[in-house]
């Protein structure tokens, strides 16, 4: 299918393109990598009538640790994450979550911003950065300002972003010692979003015991969700078995599903539990 | 509101207005008039539209042709060197890797890519490698089974000696 | 009679040869209809309903007239003045080409922009602006049978919903059977909606000269000659000049045998605009408006012995075939051969019933990898068989021993009246068993299950019915479904070969080739293939149901032997003796007991141009129509091992082995393709697939990202394996494969994954099995992980 006509422009630094973005304001949608973008252009979803192509800003595709920080530049690309050794020794949530985003070649030009700015409740990253308390990086007419994750996804589709903001980085804080993740992700099939999934990251102290507890829950909700009660559960005790229970009963009870033709509400509910059961073990192993 | 774009495919330049909306796989197949890159879906699903972009497989199909200004893409058409096949293309041909032939291009771009990146892929690499690909002919068992001939044929680099010449149709193995 | 794969006699059959075909597809030379670009050609987009049901009030084109670039927009009415606004349907109704009145389901063509360019078609489509006023949908087949339900089609002379009944077999005897058994089982069964989804969607380029009063149609179609008669009588050109041209098609599986709505459109475009029009369907377009699949709503009983010795079969189908009654079968048989689904069991007596029902879907009823309807005659009986194990707590594979059609029946005519011409069942059964390991693995289910694990064994031993057919049965719309080859051998000895088929990844180049070869000693580089294009080719039906080996594969023998009838008396020329002192010894006329004097095909047809024997016709060429005496009946033993995940419900494949039967083999390799692509197929029919609507008559399925087809990580490992049991009535003993792995694998599947649950009490699960289904049997019985 063809999308509706549009007027393109590739601004080649960060203030050109929040200048055009403050010009267009609505009329303008931001594209870097455009794997949900593009398709919804040919259904006519939708018909941005400026495309903002921030693809050729240099210097935006860095990753690295940096001040406490793991920071993800605004045009790092899945598949950047996915075959990053950074990422693979030390962020396993990150690297869990890069090897089942979409389908490898979707990985290839779709970026971790993106996603994240797209806010689809199904989003992968969006619920492994929860998980991680990520913080975002907006670029705006007055400066930079840095917002947490879960203030950042407001609603379906919607984030804190003004019309002429640009997110600029995903910050991570650097985990401290001690610190295990999973993604577990039920699809249909690769590359279709998820029935339900949960990310999990946690950290423990010398006594083994949880200091820090990080649940995201994705596509089951109309936001990407954080199971409070369930990380709440976690703090201050041992991941045995028990506990594991316990926070993964919790984080069924968190989520908000609604049936659709990947599963029932009931369905998705009981699989959060599944999911949050094995990612905890996983993370604790 | 056209924009003048240029693209270097399997290493020839290709300069063109066009309208911000043509998608790559438009321009790949029609200004450049290689249309041996296939389209099959509307969601970035199939992966028929599959070409090397920068040494990465991407789908074609969701990508604007504005985008890729100045990009080096590679197109199945690119794979066969002054009439003498590509390894992955002997490999399918030898291993039954292909029926009607539509998802073809996309596999062989793919899995090329694969290869570069990992010369000896397990079975279960290949298969993830290529799950961004459909095929609704082959079951996918013999395409996964020509990649890692392909591997072998690479690494052998009996690729070059071996070849049968195109339009041969004498027995496999 | 039997026997496993070895090495063939032959020199050229049963040989893993090499695609002739593939270099092209290999270099992205492969030339597809989307390829082809004319000169001057315009393109065409299709406005299509948003609603199940609805009038139309009004349609607007001067919004997309105003669009830059768009040459003409067409509605229903401007059809109906041309007298193209209905157009016949494969199977004796009619069908809207553009909405007149009103739509009958959602995406429905309700008019058609041709443009200078893609771009504006679709802008100018965009823009076209139709009233609807919505009217009550029907969704349920069986609420459209209910007598307060409202009539789809006013168009028809008979108010109902219903469309036709059809019966086959003895009702009386089946009744009595029923009434004197010992055992009964019932179930109902549905096989959902599926879809073909070729990975190329349909399209055409309808080139229409006025001064020639000649079309040109190059068109995705899996049977070309079809299409042209077709054309010549619903667009009313003389037929010769019509001519229909089918480029390389990536991939069918009966998407590409109907003729569909946008080919006329297309075709009265051109007419109009006196340009060349292009029109290539979306995917969504392909999925929600193209020919289905299926959707038999099915209730099966079994009547038996307490021994498990079956005696009756009754089945009763509600059938759902959308707005109109498109679906593509022979004209005797409303619901294909459905009537096979006594499978491979001796029953005595059966009878079934199908009513086809109208409801506000998209129109279809096609194979999709099976030949008319078997499949779900075969999942059917399949799943029954293994329900009547369960009731009689017999083993599955004991089960259809006890009732497999021994080889000494052969051939065994079928209480619904098909004579199958061959078979060895028995052997084919223990040889399947045997080599998965069939003891052993029920050992595991039992420890495995005596620990908590779920694990299950299934078993489907298919009989197909394909090759249609004898002429005197098998008609579509009255053309008889015989097929044709025509063979050329050049002075030089090299040959082409022009057959009515039309291949779609089915290796008919290579596989012919191989025949033709075989048949007149050449080498299969010798020897070129060509199919699709009218003008050309001889008059066939096409490639569909499993039938271009068994009809135009036997016409290319009999063609070659026709050929080589000549060559004798050219050869008895040459060696300067009689016709009978001559004998074809690997590949070559020799003088009996003098092997030394002997010439070869290559002699033979240089003397046919250069030195004819004396009252002789010169040059070597046939035609051969071959019109079967009866079907081919390829068997097989499909065995699935299942694992089950207790807290998703997952059901992971372990191990698939599928032995088939297809009489002999011309190339293994080809065959082995085929199996793995059909069994992939049913792999997702099983698993994945159903199209599904809202009770507004949305179609929720209308792309591949709700339209499940599997990669090549949820795809099982195959395994693969062959008995030979020829027909005795194919020139070569083949029988045709491509779609028996579709028609045999999905009651494997089923039949696995209900045999690791059954001691929880399940009988039957619906397909598609999702892991929601058996999450809840797992809950429900106290599973968890």
């Amino acid at each position: 299918m063809i999308p509706a006509a549009f007027e393109y422009v590739a601004p080649r630094s960060v203030a050109e393109a929040v200048a055009l973005l403050r010009q267009h304001s609505y009329d303008a949608k931001v594209i870097a990598g455009g794997q949900s973008l593009i398709p919804m252009m040919r259904f006519r979803m939708a018909q941005p009538r400026v495309l903002v192509d921030i693809g050729r800003i240099p210097g935006l595709d860095y990753l690295r640790e940096e001040d406490g920080f793991l920071r993800i530049g605004a045009l790092v690309r899945h598949a950047t994450m996915e075959h990053s050794p950074l990422i693979q020794e030390r962020y396993p949530l990150l690297a869990a979550t890069a090897r089942v985003v979409a389908d490898p070649l979707v990985r290839n030009l779709g970026t971790v911003a993106g996603s994240l700015v797209h806010a689809d409740p199904a989003g992968d990253w969006a619920a492994a950065l929860m998980a991680a308390r990520a913080q975002v990086v907006a670029a705006g007419p007055d400066g930079e300002r840095v917002i947490g994750i879960d203030d950042f996804l407001v609603d379906t589709f919607t984030t804190a972003l003004e019309p002429d903001e640009l997110v600029v980085e995903v910050r991570v804080p650097i985990p401290g010692p001690r610190t295990g993740g999973d993604y577990q992700k039920i699809e249909r099939k690769v590359g279709d979003f998820a029935t339900a999934a949960v990310a999990v990251q946690v950290t423990l102290d010398e006594a083994g015991r949880c200091q820090q507890a990080g649940i995201g829950l994705c596509a089951v909700g109309p936001i990407t969700l954080r199971a409070t009660a369930a990380e709440e559960a976690l703090v201050g005790q041992p991941l045995d078995e028990a506990t594991i229970r316990k926070a993964a009963a919790l984080a069924a009870e968190a989520a908000q599903p609604t049936s659709d033709l990947r599963g029932s509400a009931e369905y998705k509910r009981d699989m959060v539990r599944v999911l949050t059961l094995r990612a905890l073990r996983n993370a604790a192993a | 509101m056209g924009h003048r774009i240029a693209v270097t495919i399997n290493g020839q330049r290709y300069e063109a207005e066009v309208e911000p909306r043509l998608l790559l796989v438009h321009f790949i197949r029609e200004v450049a008039g290689l249309t041996g890159t296939h389209i099959g879906c509307d969601t970035t699903s199939c992966g028929a539209c599959t070409v090397i972009l920068n040494g990465k497989p991407i789908k074609s199909c969701t990508m604007f042709a504005v985008q890729a200004d100045g990009c080096e893409i590679r197109t199945v058409e690119g794979l066969a060197q002054n009439g003498e096949l590509h390894p992955i293309q002997k490999a399918f041909w030898e291993c039954h890797g292909l029926q009607c032939g539509y998802c073809t291009p996309g596999m062989l771009m793919a899995g090329v890519a694969l290869l570069e990146r990992n010369p000896n892929p397990t079975e279960e690499e290949v298969r993830r490698a290529i799950s961004g690909n459909l095929c609704r002919c082959t079951g996918y068992q013999n395409i996964v089974k020509s990649i890692l001939r392909a591997a072998e044929m690479m690494r052998e680099g009996a690729g070059v000696a071996s070849g049968s010449p195109v339009g041969s149709g004498s027995p496999a193995q | 009679m039997s026997a496993t794969l070895t090495e063939s006699p032959h020199r050229v059959l049963g040989q893993p040869i090499k695609r002739k075909e593939d270099p092209r597809f290999l270099t992205g030379q492969g030339r597809y209809l989307d390829d082809i670009k004319l000169p001057n050609m315009a393109y065409m987009a299709i406005v299509r309903s948003p609603y199940a049901h609805a009038r139309i009030v009004s349609i607007n084109k001067e919004p997309a007239l105003a669009v830059p670039g768009v040459l003409a927009v067409i509605t229903g009415e401007d059809l109906e003045k041309l007298g193209l606004a209905w157009m016949p349907t494969l199977n004796g109704d009619q069908q809207m080409v553009l909405a007149v009145g009103k739509v009958l389901f959602q995406y429905q063509e309700v008019a058609a922009v041709i443009a200078t360019s893609r771009e504006a078609a679709y802008d100018g489509a965009a823009a076209v602006e139709v009233e609807y006023d919505p009217l009550p949908v029907v969704v349920d087949p069986f609420k459209a049978l209910e007598p307060d339900a409202p009539i789809l089609r006013e168009d028809r002379k008979e108010k109902t919903n219903h469309i036709w009944r059809w019966e086959s077999g003895d009702k009386a005897a089946t009744d009595k059977a029923f009434a004197e058994a010992e055992v009964v089982i019932k179930e109902k069964i549905r096989f959902p909606r599926v879809h073909p989804a070729p990975l190329e969607p349909c399209g055409c380029i309808a080139d229409y000269n006025r001064t020639k009063n000649h079309l040109t149609l190059y068109v995705t179609s899996q049977a070309p000659h079809a299409y042209r008669t077709v054309l010549a009588m619903v667009a009313k050109l003389p037929e010769h000049q019509i001519r229909v041209i089918s480029p390389d098609v990536g991939g069918g599986f009966g998407n590409k045998v109907p003729v569909y709505p946008g080919y006329v459109v297309a075709v009265v475009g051109s007419m109009l605009t006196g340009r060349p029009v292009k029109w290539v369907e979306t995917r969504t377009e392909n999925l929600a408006s193209t020919h289905f699949a299926r959707d038999y709503h099915m209730t099966v009983e079994i009547a038996a012995t307490r021994e498990g010795q079956v005696k009756a079969l009754r089945v009763h189908t509600v059938a759902d075939h959308g707005a109109f009654d498109a679906q593509a079968v022979p004209s005797k048989w409303p619901a294909g051969l459905f009537n096979i689904c006594t499978g491979s069991y001796t029953f005595e007596a059966a009878h079934v019933v199908v009513d086809a029902v109208y409801t506000n879907k998209a129109p279809g009823g096609v194979a999709h990898r099976c030949s008319f309807r078997v499949t779900e005659a075969s999942y059917l009986i399949e799943r029954a068989m293994d329900i009547l194990a369960q009731e009689l707590k017999m083993d599955p594979a004991e089960l259809r021993r006890k009732n497999l059609i021994p080889a000494d029946k052969f051939p065994w005519k079928s209480p619904t009246g098909w004579v199958y011409d061959s078979g060895n069942y028995h052997h084919t059964l223990d040889y399947a068993l045997n080599l998965i390991g069939y003891k052993e693995l029920r050992k595991e289910q039992a420890e495995k299950r005596a620990r908590g694990e779920l694990m299950g064994i299934g078993i489907s031993f298919f009989t197909e019915i394909v090759g249609a057919g004898p002429s005197k049965h098998f008609d579509i719309l009255g053309i008889k479904m015989f097929d044709s080859a025509e063979i050329r051998v050049h002075p030089t000895g090299k040959a082409i070969v022009r057959l009515g088929t039309r291949h779609q990844g089915q290796g008919h180049e290579t596989t012919y080739a191989q025949i033709v070869a075989e048949e007149l000693g050449l080498s299969p580089d010798d020897v070129l293939v060509e199919e699709g294009d009218t003008d050309t080719a001889p008059y066939g039906l096409g490639t569909y149901a499993s039938r271009s080996t068994p009809t135009s594969g036997a016409a290319a023998a009999m063609c070659a032997r026709r050929i080589r009838e000549k060559a004798r008396k050219i050869a008895a020329h040459l060696l300067e003796c009689g016709e009978h002192d001559l004998e074809w010894v690997d590949g070559r006329f020799q003088v009996k007991g003098a092997p030394h004097q002997s010439v070869t095909m290559q002699q033979i047809a240089f003397a046919a141009y250069t030195n004819p024997p004396p009252g002789l016709e010169p040059g070597l060429e046939a035609t051969f129509y071959y019109d079967p005496p009866n079907l081919t009946f390829p068997y097989g033993c499909y065995i699935a091992v299942v694992d089950i995940d207790k807290g998703t419900g997952e059901v992971k494949v372990r191990r698939f082995l599928a032995v088939d039967d297809c009489g002999t083999i011309i190339n293994p390799m080809i065959v082995q393709g085929q199996v793995h692509g059909g069994l992939t197929e049913g792999f997702a029919i099983a698993f994945m697939q159903d199209i599904v609507f809202d009770e507004n008559g949305n179609n929720l399925v209308t792309n591949f990202t709700e339209y499940m087809l599997p990669t090549a990580v949820e795809t099982p490992r195959w395994e693969t394996a062959h008995t030979v049991t020829p027909s005795p009535h194919h020139p070569l003993g083949a029988k045709g494969v491509g779609e028996s792995p579709n028609v045999g694998s999905p009651a494997a599947f089923v039949n696995a994954v209900v045999d690791a649950l059954s001691h929880l009490g399940v009988r039957h699960i619906d397909m598609p099995i999702t892991r929601e289904k058996v999450w809840r049997i797992l809950r429900n019985a106290g599973i968890d992980e």
